[in-house]
């Protein structure tokens, strides 16, 4: 094949990949919360229907917004999307890969983060405006942690590049033989994964209680289709991040070269490990109570801690 | 390219014209203020569009402008110097000029009738001027001039509206500040002429046979409190947050997005251009610590702010922190030979140099056009201004996004740069070294995601919901020179994120002479179309691609909404108030915004809350009226500018007694000092 053509077509996969397998993290989540909490639940496709119902119904708009509040769902899906083209999933070379390394992927999520923000303030609900100061606090803290979690990662894979550090990973090229670094930025990557994806012990994800939501607030004043993209979005932002912690600690299965049978059993293996970790999510989501907000700090602290004693123990390790 | 230095010169020349015309030709049409200030705009208009000229042709040229006029008094010497450093900051000048003078011409309405339009113009192409010759002058004497001429320029239009009480004493505030901070640049001056012999800038160049260690150090220190309280870089940044928001806002903006970067210049031509970049690590330690310091108390500080100019005062002592990080990461690579590094880092501090200069002249543009609309700075008293000024709204939005470095903006590709110079430390020998500046990078991740916060604040309480007064409510858009203004500045940020190709090579032109290394063809990648410090391998990003990426998933959601859903339509209706009909005092406040930050960096900002409450005399149920007060410690006015005014005015309490008011003890004051000096004499 032409290198353009097959660009081209690794990133539609992927495209696809991302936009059909999210939704269905979200549906296996509920049902291993439901399983344990000894209900039924609904079906795992169940988010697949809710999105398209939500796109056939016609969205109400608050008379007192802007066009911030109908552009931020395309903005929201727009950013997450690119960010998910950053992270490999079956196959450890993106064909994006010089676009962005970690960095610009952090920073895409927060052009999201920004213009929901901005959407939660725009309908005048106070609900919008709690949601939206809740969210800048949370997003205040997880960032220095997610930074100094991939600067541990960067640092024994000798690169900030996505496609570069799982294909290293994979081939097992520069690994130090100790992973205690690893392990501890991948704890610290883990909790900074359930606080930007507004999971339970920070956020909960099926509340619309006032005094506890903070994703759900934002999005409060949302309706038909552009609630179904900021869902959507939200499902997407959801997947990178375990595709991210699947593919980076534990690339093992995934698709190095572009041979068909490899293409295929990295795919299998993709899906397997991030509903794996889905399942994990959803366990913990049933142990654990969300924390009070401002018990949050304390948690977010923990994982930028981690981190830096992550980094730490490379440079110990490596002298 | 090759740039003749005879047009050089001619340029210059006329660059000295147009100004001089600025500030003559406004008088000569008395009683007449929209004349004076068309004039004046005018001539600043057409001086920095030399300027711009200027400058990027002495980015290119082959060797640097230099002329020499001589001086009536001994050791100066009108001498000029045009080399990469000077044009890069003579361009950054005079964009922002460009689009202040623009600005202006709508802006100066505010002013008729109330002071002199002319003597406003006037200085402000003395403002401009000076500023342009600080960072041309090649003679420690001449600098010293210039900047003296600046820091009075920028005094007296910071006291325009000077019958405000609180005007004037944002103006004594800053007078005495920056003289405080002149005294050390002359120091500095005074110990490199020491050893030289000379203020030529030539002469003070490579001192290192001729000045000891002790004297470098004291070099290093004067330069720093000296530049460092023009910058506004903490603890010395006291008066930035009460002089930038008193002036006129244009002038808010050269002072914030321009003059405080001359003093970057400063910084950067005594340590890398007159010390040679031969400085101990510590020297970048201590400029590093001071960077991440401004850059997070700056923040948090803003954060807190609800009057908007205000706000913006405080994210220019952020940014100066940011620009510092990469210069102070810079000078620690280059005490350990890493000149590749070293030269990425100054070239991160002086991008973000530039986009600081484009978003943050932008954002007080924008905040000057919210004043104009309203008359007040109170962000409290703002909201739903987008409905009502959309292209306004367009521009600040613009501005907030690049400023919290938002891709694809220029800010984030200034960052990006910053982050993975701190992430070379890895090749850094010490461990100590090692491990500070993925410290310093977490807490660059932090101070960007505050700036997120705080500018989702600005723009979210100001721009959107429902109007929160009567003023708001009124608001019209502004007259089209301000919109001109503003929307040159967010075309130039969002060029300057897409096109960082054309940008690099230009800095590094700055860069490679200054730290010894050229790298502009080690940092672009593929053509150009992407960024690459190091390589490929290490770590890249491509601001076009990501701004293609962008806007290809934006559309496939548009194409899965059409998709799936079909026609799109909307209905309006009010937003559910609970059952009550919604008014804007049942909307979040800036204050509730953030109220998490606040208990949260309670350590930092130790706040005092007092709850009064007055209840009915019936019951102890019922509360008749309740007084809400809130105060943030203001730490450094407390624990350092309160103690040294204070000892001030204590000697000075003292010294009173020598002014008695007798003539007669007056008298023997001046018989005793000459007979002291007669003594001497003998």
């Amino acid at each position: 094949m032409p290198p353009l053509i097959q660009t081209i077509s690794l990133l539609t996969a992927q495209v696809i990949v991302l936009l059909t397998v999210s939704p269905f993290l979200v549906g296996l989540i509920r049902k291993v919360k439901a399983r344990l909490q000894c209900r039924r639940g609904a079906s795992l496709f169940q988010p697949y229907a809710d999105l398209a119902k939500l796109f056939r119904k016609q969205p109400v708009i608050s008379t007192a917004s802007s066009w911030i509040f109908t552009t931020t769902p395309y903005i929201l899906f727009a950013s997450t999307l690119s960010a998910g083209l950053l992270v490999p999933t079956f196959a450890s070379q993106t064909p994006l890969n010089f676009a962005g390394n970690i960095i610009a992927l952090v920073y895409l999520l927060a052009l999201g983060t920004f213009f929901l923000i901005l959407a939660g303030l725009d309908t005048g609900s106070a609900f919008g405006g709690m949601g939206s100061s809740r969210e800048a606090i949370v997003a205040s803290l997880t960032e220095p942690a997610m930074i100094l979690s991939i600067f541990a990662i960067a640092l024994t894979a000798g690169s900030t590049n996505l496609s570069t550090i799982v294909h290293k990973t994979a081939l097992l090229e520069g690994i130090v033989t100790d992973p205690s670094p690893h392990l501890m930025a991948l704890a610290a990557l883990f909790i900074v994964a359930l606080a930007e994806t507004g999971r339970v012990p920070v956020d909960n994800p099926a509340t619309h209680l006032e005094l506890t939501m903070i994703h759900e607030a934002m999005v409060l004043e949302y309706s038909g289709r552009y609630l179904a993209l900021v869902e959507w979005a939200a499902s997407l932002k959801l997947a990178v991040f375990l595709s991210l912690i699947a593919n980076v600690f534990a690339p093992w299965g995934i698709a190095t070269t572009l041979a068909p049978a490899s293409l295929g059993i990295g795919l299998a293996v993709y899906v397997v490990k991030i509903a794996g970790l889905a399942v994990l999510i959803g366990v913990i989501e049933c142990m654990f109570a969300k924390l009070r907000l401002f018990r949050v700090t304390d948690l977010l602290g923990v994982a930028f801690i981690l981190a830096l004693l992550g980094l730490l123990f490379f440079y110990i390790l490596r002298s | 390219m090759s740039v003749s230095t005879d047009s050089l010169f001619m340029l210059f020349w006329l660059l000295l014209a147009s100004y001089a015309a600025g500030i003559l030709l406004p008088f000569c049409a008395p009683r007449k203020p929209h004349i004076q200030g068309m004039v004046g705009s005018a001539c600043s208009c057409a001086a920095s569009l030399i300027g711009i000229a200027l400058g990027l042709s002495g980015l290119v040229a082959a060797e640097p402008l230099t002329a020499m006029l001589p001086a009536p008094i001994p050791l100066l010497a009108f001498a000029i110097r045009l080399d990469p450093l000077a044009s890069f900051f003579v361009l950054t000048i005079s964009l922002a000029g460009l689009a202040a003078a623009i600005y202006a011409m709508g802006y100066l309405k505010e002013f008729h009738g109330r002071v002199s339009v002319a003597t406003l113009a006037a200085l402000t192409n003395g403002f401009l001027l000076s500023m342009t010759l600080v960072v041309m002058a090649d003679n420690g004497f001449f600098f010293l001039m210039t900047w003296e001429l600046m820091s009075l320029a920028s005094y007296f239009l910071v006291v325009t509206e000077h019958e405000k009480e609180d005007v004037r004493h944002a103006g004594f505030f800053y007078l005495v500040m920056t003289h405080v901070g002149t005294a050390f640049v002359v120091l500095t001056y005074l110990i490199l002429f020491q050893s030289a012999g000379s203020f030529s800038f030539e002469s003070f160049r490579h001192p290192e046979q001729a000045l000891p260690e002790g004297m470098k150090t004291l070099v290093f220190l004067a330069a720093l409190i000296g530049f460092g309280t023009k910058a506004g870089i903490v603890p010395l940044h006291g008066w930035l947050p009460y002089a930038h928001p008193a002036a006129p806002s244009h002038i808010s903006a050269l002072m914030s997005g321009v003059m405080i970067k001359t003093a970057i210049y400063g910084l950067i031509r005594v340590y890398f251009d007159f010390l040679g970049g031969q400085f101990p690590w510590w020297w970048g330690f201590v400029i590093l610590v001071i960077g991440t310091l401004s850059a997070i108390l700056g923040v948090m500080y803003a954060l807190m702010e609800h009057d908007l100019k205000r706000l913006l005062a405080f994210h220019s002592v952020e940014n100066i922190g940011i620009i510092l990080i990469g210069i102070g990461a810079g000078m620690i690579f280059q005490t350990y030979e890493l000149k590749e590094f070293a030269a990425l880092g100054l070239l991160a501090g002086l991008y973000h140099t530039i986009n600081h200069a484009l978003f943050k002249s932008l954002l007080f543009l924008g905040a000057g056009s919210l004043l104009y609309a309203t008359h007040t700075r109170n962000m409290e008293e703002y909201g739903g201004l987008l409905r009502r000024m959309p292209w306004t709204g367009l521009f600040f939005l613009i501005g907030a996004v690049s400023i919290s470095a938002l891709p694809p903006s220029n800010g984030f590709v200034s960052e990006w740069l910053l982050f993975q110079t701190l992430f070379l430390s890895v090749q850094l020998p010490a461990l100590f070294l090692k491990l500070i500046l993925p410290i310093a990078a977490a807490l660059l991740a932090l101070t960007g995601v505050l700036a997120l916060a705080c500018f989702a604040k600005a723009f979210g309480i100001s721009f959107l919901a429902l109007p929160r007064s009567a003023h708001a409510r009124q608001a019209e858009e502004v007259p089209i020179p301000m919109r001109v203004g503003m929307g040159i500045l967010a075309l130039l940020c969002v060029g300057l994120g897409l096109a960082p190709m054309i940008v690099v090579p230009l800095l590094d032109r700055i860069t490679g002479p200054l730290t010894g290394a050229s790298i502009s063809h080690k940092i672009l990648a593929l053509d150009g179309w992407a960024l690459a410090p190091g390589t490929v391998q290490f770590s890249s990003i491509s601001p076009p691609m990501l701004a293609a990426m962008l806007i290809l998933s934006g559309l496939l959601g548009l194409f899965l909404a059409v998709l799936l859903g079909g026609r799109l339509m909307t209905r309006s209706h009010k937003t559910w108030g609970c059952g009550l009909t919604l008014t804007p005092r049942m909307e979040y406040t800036a204050t509730g915004f953030v109220q998490p930050m606040k208990r949260v960096f309670s350590t930092i900002y130790q706040p005092t809350i007092k709850l009064e409450t007055e209840f009915l005399e019936e019951s102890r149920y019922f509360a008749k009226q309740r007084k809400f007060e809130f105060h943030i410690e203001p730490v450094f006015e407390k624990y350092l500018y309160d103690p040294v005014v204070n000892a001030f005015w204590g000697i000075a309490d003292r010294l009173r007694i020598l002014q008695a008011g007798s003539l007669h003890l007056y008298l023997t004051y001046i018989f005793v000092t000459l007979v002291i000096l007669l003594l001497f004499a003998v």
